[in-house]
């Protein structure tokens, strides 16, 4: 009796000991992470592109200033290009111009994503359309999308639907190749440990093979994005009509034909701008956050 | 202490087992033609027992082991295991997507465990495996150990008879390893989940199991046994432990210098 009391003490006495022991390891061990403080993100993130875009302002101003740039219709003065946005602003055009690209530009983004999720994950996963179809896809990408908007116009007429033809043509292949990219570059133990796990078939698609991707599948997104845009842009630039609404590229294009330079250097501008913001606002920290959670985010 | 068995005496009839693998040979083709890496394996283990597959490079033990985890098929023999065995690789094999405690409940989630006892039953995983606090934790926050009792928590989460593990703290400190090796028998001892371990370390297949089976390289046989009767709990510096494992050394060396010899 009193022997098993001793061992039973004993095994609960080693228990404790492993216990303690291991907690000392996974304190040692355990990785400490941190969020950067607001200070370090605004000077090593926020003040370099505030300054070159103040640079870029400076030299401007000099060109036109120092009368090494004569010509206002060749190079406007920043203040005149400000003068048309304030105007633009007040007479309630701006954001109707703005509007009528960026909601183009992301329905037909949404599109290009419903339509390149699957398609992608098809020729990722399935031999025969890989073979058949993947390097038509990859072509596909390197073909400008502008060379589209001839044969869109012809077939489907001044209409708004030629232009998502063309935000289709360039930005389909892209996000479809960014998922291939994805899932090829999943790590084979991630789709054994999963196979073990009982994740096989449609169910490995889901809880497998498509989050392992996702980090690829966002860079096509990044760029599928790209390629709307611009798309879009050269669709809007081409082919005017007053019933497709002015655009930003309408706008571009009216401030050409009217010898405005002005206008054309603020339809620039605000194409560059909302390109950036939607990657800033949507993809960027998206892109972040996926990173981040997996630990892949190295600090620069 | 420890009775070595001659080869063929460890072949009971019982078809009480959590595995059986019966005259399994494994070909691959190769550049030099058809190899074959696994020849005529016969090896049972039955329901709690703790057996360790010893080798030398190129006998064959993960493809062994990949075989009775169904990840593929043997060329000629037959491999029969209740249900689908549990696997543990040398990574931790986490996804690092999913926090600690959502990937011991994916597998809950896979094999049916309903929505509403996952998170209670993966959180008893957790506390099995010593981790309370680590349920929201990322892969990438824990350290290697608790990357692999994380890992042992989502393999018993399958609820498997059967445990497969394929040289699990071959990449761990020497300190971490041994922490394990108390962690791994406390819980087999607890889950009486049976347990097949390969690894090439000498001391870590005797410091574990109750039966360990050497294979021969190239191709892979079953070269001898030993049943280990080491009471339970060990050490790894134990005297017994050392002693077997010196005479299980030899063994092994005596099987690789054979390969030096044509």
């Amino acid at each position: 009796m009193a022997s098993t009391e001793t061992k039973a003490d004993a095994a609960v006495k080693e228990t404790g000991d492993l216990a303690g022991l291991e907690a000392g390891l996974d304190a040692l061990d355990s990785v400490q992470t941190a969020r950067t403080p607001f200070r370090q993100t605004l000077t090593q993130k926020i003040l370099p592109p505030l300054v070159s875009i103040a640079l870029v302002l400076v030299v401007w101003q000099a060109l036109v200033s120092f009368k090494i740039v004569t010509d206002p219709s060749k190079l406007p003065p920043p203040d005149q290009v400000w003068g048309a946005l304030s105007e633009a602003w007040l007479e309630g055009r701006l954001l109707e111009y703005v509007w009528t690209s960026v909601s183009r530009g992301l329905f037909g983004f949404l599109l290009a994503l419903a339509i390149g999720t699957p398609l992608g994950l098809l020729v990722a996963r399935v031999r025969f359309v890989r073979a058949a179809i993947g390097p038509l896809l990859s072509g596909l990408q390197s073909l400008p999308s502008v060379a589209w908007v001839p044969p869109a116009v012809i077939w489907l007429g001044l209409e708004p639907r030629m232009m998502y033809a063309v935000i289709l043509l360039g930005a389909v292949p892209s996000i479809a190749n960014g998922l291939v990219s994805g899932v090829d570059q999943v790590p084979p133990l991630f789709l054994r440990a999963g196979r073990t796990l009982g994740a096989t078939g449609l169910r490995g698609t889901w809880h497998i093979v498509m989050p392992a991707a996702l980090p690829g599948y966002l860079a096509g997104l990044k760029q599928g994005w790209a390629f709307s845009w611009r798309s879009l842009m050269a669709a809007e630039i081409i082919a005017t009509h007053p019933d497709l609404g002015v655009g930003l590229g309408q706008l571009l294009e009216n401030g050409r034909t009217n010898s405005d330079m002005a206008t054309v250097f603020l339809a620039i501008l605000l194409i560059l701008i909302v390109g950036i913001a939607i990657d800033l606002l949507i993809f960027s920290p998206l892109e972040r956050w996926v990173l981040r959670s997996r630990g892949l985010l190295v600090k620069s | 202490m420890a009775t070595a068995l001659a080869k063929a005496a460890d072949t009971g009839t019982s078809a009480d087992h959590a595995a059986r693998i019966e005259h399994v040979s494994k070909s691959f083709s190769g550049p030099a033609g058809q190899q074959l890496v696994l020849d005529d394996i016969t090896l049972d283990v039955a329901p709690g027992e703790f057996v360790t597959l010893l080798g030398a490079s190129g006998c064959g033990k993960s493809t062994l082991l990949n075989l009775v985890a169904g990840l593929d098929a043997p060329s000629t023999g037959s491999i029969t295991t209740n249900g689908r065995p549990a696997l543990m690789f040398q990574e931790h094999a986490l996804f690092p997507w999913l926090t600690a405690g959502k990937n011991i409940e994916l597998a809950l989630k896979l094999r049916g465990v309903p929505k509403a006892d996952r998170r209670g039953r993966a959180e008893e995983l957790l506390r099995l495996v010593r981790l309370e606090g680590a349920y929201g934790k990322r892969v990438h926050e824990l350290s290697g150990g608790m990357r692999q009792r994380v890992a042992l928590a989502r393999a018993l989460a399958q609820d498997s008879e059967l445990l497969l593990m394929d040289e699990p703290f071959a990449a761990l400190d020497a300190i971490t390893r041994d922490v394990l090796h108390d962690e791994l028998t406390r819980i087999w001892r607890e889950t009486n989940v049976s347990v097949l371990f390969v690894t090439h370390n000498v001391r870590e297949a005797v410091r574990l199991a109750e039966r360990v089976v050497l294979l021969s390289s190239r191709p892979g046989r079953v070269a001898r046994e030993w049943r280990v009767d080491i009471p339970q709990p060990r050490r790894i510096e134990d005297t017994a432990v050392a002693e077997l494992s010196v005479e299980i050394t030899e063994e092994l060396r005596g099987e690789i210098r054979r390969h030096g010899q044509h």
